[in-house]
């Protein structure tokens, strides 16, 4: 099958690794991730502001993008970008007033938005369209040694009713790291906000956020966190600089992007270039890999 | 044709104070009704309800002879009663009695337009002379009463209506879902504010029940249907196969004890194990075991059968059939009680996963010399006695967004009790209450509060966000509102005062008594500050939780009350219909049928032989609806005639 | 302290409720949101306290913390309250309410290296809540 795909900024620059390693897995479970022309800055986050709707014209733009090449759905890797395009999305659809005047505002634009597009995230993708079953039968054993912590975060959870599953009990990452063949590490802060933009003025925050969170899932067992979001990955991985300052007796955790994982249960080699956009070292996690095929033969 | 000679009919227009005065110009409507045709006289007074106003009624039915009396005020749901009773004490029929609604539905929906007010006020009198000109005088019928009350439900609430009612004379069926009567009641420890062991003070009651010679109880048994109305309802009810006779089982227990096969028990609330052979507790009343089917090894598997070789009176009987027993009876009480709301529905406090992490009810259990731990205060997970609990209390309970909007009035009291009573049990450990409000109004209750917190018990103020497992504790993610920053604590054992919410089962039976709930699923009651103990169904009365959530002494209170409103409705021999039913003219009825599946009531039925339609008038509500289904109009409702109702309206045209 | 009712029904006050589309009027003070907020330690007033004083009128203390602008408009609060406040939306109104009377000249401080090592994503959305 084949989808639209919208990657957003960072994947094209600071998250290369979630970018290709999305596109090498999905290939191989038979998705075709078309990337969207003419993509724009999603403006990152969803503005709560009722009276300006300049803020949704970017997502509303990307969506209508989407019509122009004739899809129905849009593909996201980046948790920010599902949520900011989603609840712009809902806007559009359930507010008239607004819609009217977004609609005046974009004239310059060949045709109107239609409020149409559906917005997919790759967990939902996972879950509904291609299935855990056969999730499952194309991947194996290889991530048996594995004990994962899916985290979260907040924007594939909140608000209630608008994320990829349940805002307080969700299960969808951890069962999709299950058909992946790994043990799902099911813990306390993996819907704990991770500190998201606080990072550019106040990195100690973030960086207290950091220790808490893989704290709680090294707790319960964790030999890794999976993120499916550049700007979770940037504090709970690079921002780890800080927390081993703040707390010494911190020792370092993997922290692997969705599909990256799903790259490694489906046999595909971890990119070199991977490997260097990661902070703390993802050897551990690559040599549990390794163990299992090694047995394997 | 000669027509028929003008009633004489008497308008009294009520000012209802300001009421209506302030809108409608009295006066001038009391001008303009005096010269409706058949109006003899009319008048204006301040306070009609008032007892002037009705001996006013009363004097002018007298002085001119009055055929017909409409009084122009409030809506008739308040004081028709009234002025019926005033007219029909004066010699004149009750049903030539009519009130004309210019309050409700004209001067206080108008304010702003009295002039408009007014003119209304004097079409809505013109079309109630036009009705009342043509109202017959009509007499009230009278059914006979099976003195026999039902109460549904064995907690409390029903034990103690039951009691009443069998006390004053009379017998009573008391219908109980569970094995044995008792309720959630018996599950408690001790109860606030006194402290008394709650198996204690009810089991005596539930003795009293059990011996009492007008007390039938059905116990594991459910309510399948209902048909009749007031003082004659005939009731189903399955008395669910216990797999043990009854009549011969001695209670010994031996089986019980015999019995290879352990689950775990709800008593209580899954802390402890009952065999599937069971009694939920000691004290049971009847104190006769039954067998869980789904576990049972003989239904399962086809094995075992060791209480069949055990028991010495030869009472299991594998084979026995669930049974209808039909009961014929005057009265009923439903005193269902209530559930408490699940932790699975709170994802933030664990979603009922986190074994340390329990209800109130299970704290119960924690805490009863007779339940699964004898007493001691021991943690689910590795049976420690905990130094550290928690109590969050509002959990689930004032959350409109999300789940029970309403307070469940009873959790502020028992948590300060269980604080109490765990540190009682536990000297050196720490309870906290996380609190929003103390919800104390009962009698003695602020200061048993004042009690908890000289005793040690630490009150917080502020609702608990989030709980989850930390290592071997349980982290509790809360704020002190009052000192402005936010808490955590780790604890031992968190205890969650869940919600009270109404019975899974009431909706069924809802369907079957036909009677209402209302949005939150408890039973709805006649009136919320002047009738909290009757339905809008004659005979049928609520107790207890099942129709809000309350504590013992209210419950008792209620259920007393419901039992009072039974033992009057008994005390007479015969029972008033409402005649303002319907009648049918059997000339021109043609036995066509229709109204029979028309009627919600089930108060139509067809005589085969005759070819007409009956009506059971003491099933018809009055709605109307096979006035309007019946083809050739014999079908009339007293009083508000095809002739009656048209000319109401042609007098507007 | 003296409650003004000016104060509680001030322009300033109708406007952080027009703008944030929550009726902070319904809050009764349970504290959930400061319960469960992640940056609570850091703010100088707490999320419930922040919406209290709106309740009574005291915008200026409310514009004047640093709450709104640690917030990290996670949607925890709004997620959890019980009375369904919009809490996160209250805090944006405010940081609104803040740069439109007090501060349009906002700015992030983002030397060379420091903007080299943070991700877009990272940019921008500070960029959105903190300065715009």
């Amino acid at each position: 099958m084949k989808i639209l795909y919208y990657p957003g900024c960072t994947l094209k620059t600071d998250a290369v690794s979630f970018e290709e390693s999305a596109l090498l897995a999905f290939q191989k479970l038979g998705v075709e991730l078309e990337e969207l022309k003419r993509w724009n800055c999603c403006g990152t986050v969803f503005s709560f502001t009722t009276d300006n709707v300049m803020y949704h014209l970017a997502p509303l733009r990307n969506l209508l993008r989407v019509r122009e090449e004739g899809g129905e759905a849009v593909f996201t890797l980046c948790s920010m970008c599902y949520n900011t395009l989603k609840r712009a999305n809902r806007l559009f659809r359930d507010d008239p007033e607004k819609r009217d005047k977004i609609k005046n505002i974009m004239y310059q634009e060949e045709r109107e938005y239609d409020g149409k597009a559906r917005v997919v995230h790759a967990l939902e993708l996972l879950r509904d369209e291609i299935g855990l079953d056969a999730l499952r039968e194309k991947t194996g054993d290889r991530l048996s040694n594995l004990r994962l912590a899916p985290y979260y975060g907040c924007m594939l959870l909140r608000p209630d009713g608008l994320g990829v599953d349940d805002a307080e009990d969700p299960s969808v990452f951890e069962d999709v790291i299950r058909a992946m063949g790994a043990e799902a590490v099911d813990f306390p802060f993996r819907g704990e906000c991770c500190g998201a933009y606080q990072t550019v003025e106040q990195p100690e925050v973030v960086a207290e956020r950091t220790w808490a969170i893989l704290d709680a899932a090294k707790g319960c067992g964790a030999h890794a966190l999976v993120v499916s979001c550049p700007l979770c990955a940037f504090n709970l991985d690079k921002r780890q600089e800080i927390t081993s300052h703040l707390h010494p007796e911190f020792e370092s955790m993997p922290v692997l992007y969705l599909t990256e994982v799903l790259c490694l249960a489906l046999g595909i080699p971890f990119g070199d270039r991977w490997r260097k956009e990661h902070y703390a070292t993802v050897e551990p996690v690559l040599n549990r890999v390794l163990e299992v095929s090694g047995k394997s033969g | 044709m000669k027509s028929a000679p003008q009633k004489k009919i008497g308008v009294f227009v009520c000012h209802c104070g300001k009421n209506i005065a302030a809108v409608v110009d009295v006066k001038k409507v009391v001008e303009e009704v005096a010269a409706l045709p058949g109006v003899v006289f009319s008048t204006d007074y301040k306070y009609m309800c008032s007892q002037p106003g009705q001996a006013l009624v009363q004097e002018k039915i007298r002085e001119h002879g009055l055929e017909g009396v409409i009084v122009a005020a409030c809506t008739p749901s308040l004081h028709e009663a009234t002025f019926r009773k005033a007219a029909s004490d004066a010699g004149l029929n009750a049903f030539c009695v009519e009130m004309a609604n210019i309050r409700e539905q004209c001067a206080w929906v108008h304010q702003g337009e009295p002039d408009a007010a007014t003119d209304k006020a004097i079409e809505i009198i013109t079309t109630m002379v036009k009705k009342t000109g043509l109202d017959r005088a009509l007499v009230e019928d009278t059914i006979p009463i099976t003195k026999r009350a039902l109460v549904i439900g064995g907690g409390v609430a029903g034990i103690q209506a039951s009691l009443d009612v069998a006390d004053a004379g009379y017998d009573v069926v008391l219908v109980e879902k569970e094995p044995s009567i008792g309720g959630h009641m018996a599950q408690l420890s001790e109860t606030f504010p006194t402290l008394d062991c709650a198996q204690c003070i009810l089991t005596p009651k539930m003795v009293a029940v059990g011996t009492h010679p007008k007390i039938k109880i059905l116990a594991f048994s459910e309510v399948r249907s209902l048909d009749g109305y007031v003082g004659n309802f005939k009731v189903a009810i399955e008395r669910k196969a216990r797999g043990v006779d009854w009549t011969k089982c001695t209670g010994c227990g031996i089986c019980m004890e015999k019995c290879p096969t352990k689950v775990p028990a709800e008593f209580e609330r899954n802390l402890g194990k009952r065999k599937a052979i069971y009694s939920p507790f000691p004290q049971a009343v009847p104190n006769k075991p039954v067998i869980d089917r789904e576990h049972c090894l003989h239904y399962t598997k086809g094995k075992c059968g060791i209480c069949e070789k055990v028991c010495e009176v030869g009472a299991i009987d594998f084979d026995q059939e669930p049974e209808i027993i039909e009961e014929e009876v005057g009265a009923i009480v439903v005193a269902t009680g209530f559930d408490l709301y699940s932790r699975s529905n709170l994802g933030e406090y664990g979603a009922g996963r986190i074994p340390d992490v329990i209800d109130s009810l299970a704290f119960e259990r924690l805490l009863s010399a007779s339940g699964p731990t004898s007493g001691e205060i021991r943690r689910p997970s590795d049976g420690k006695v905990p130094q550290t609990v928690v109590f969050v209390q509002c959990a689930g309970s004032r959350d409109p967004e999300k789940h029970k909007p309403y307070c469940s009035r009873i959790c502020c009291m028992y948590t300060t009790k269980q604080a109490m009573l765990y540190k009682h049990a536990v000297h050196g450990g720490q309870p906290y209450i996380f609190y929003i409000d103390i919800r104390s109004g009962g009698k003695n209750y602020e200061e048993f509060v004042e009690r908890a917190q000289g005793e040690g018990v630490v009150y917080t103020r502020g609702k608990v966000s989030k709980i989850y497992q930390s290592g071997d504790k349980v982290a509790v993610m809360g704020v002190d509102t009052l000192a402005g920053k936010p808490v955590r604590i780790d604890a031992d054992l968190v205890v969650l005062a869940m919600a009270m919410e109404p019975r899974a089962s009431s909706s069924e039976l809802s369907r079957i008594l036909k009677i209402a709930t209302g949005p939150n699923g408890f039973w709805t009651e006649a009136h919320p500050k002047m009738n909290p103990v009757g339905t809008t169904t004659r005979g049928i009365f609520l107790a207890g939780c099942g129709q809000a959530p309350r504590d013992v002494p209210d419950t008792v209170s209620q259920a007393s009350g419901a039992a009072g409103k039974v033992i009057s409705l008994f005390s007479h021999e015969t029972l008033t219909l409402d005649p303002l039913t319907v009648e049918v003219d059997e000339e021109i009825c043609a036995g066509c049928g229709i109204c029979v599946p028309v009627c919600p009531y089930e108060a139509r039925t067809l005589d085969e032989r005759k070819k007409i339609a009956l009506v059971n008038e003491a099933l018809c509500q009055g709605c109307g609806a096979c006035m309007i289904a019946c083809p050739n109009g014999a079908t009339v409702h007293r009083n508000f005639s095809k002739k009656q109702i048209l000319s109401m309206v042609d007098s507007l045209l | 302290m003296e409650i003004k009712i000016e104060e509680i029904r001030s322009d300033l006050a109708r406007k952080i409720a027009d703008i944030s589309g929550a009726d902070p009027a319904k809050c009764y003070q349970c504290g959930k949101c400061s319960a469960g907020c992640p940056m609570a330690q850091h703010m100088d007033i707490l999320p419930h306290q922040l919406v209290r004083l709106i309740q009574i009128g005291k915008i200026e203390e409310v514009l004047d913390s640093n709450t709104p602008w640690i917030c990290a408009a996670c949607l925890t609060c709004s997620v959890r309250c019980p009375r369904g406040i919009r809490i996160a939306e209250i805090m944006e109104a405010v940081r609104q309410v803040v740069i439109r009377k007090r501060d349009a000249k906002r700015r992030l401080d983002l030397p060379g290296e420091k903007r080299e090592e943070l991700p877009p994503i990272a940019i921008i959305s500070a960029y959105r809540k903190i300065v715009e």
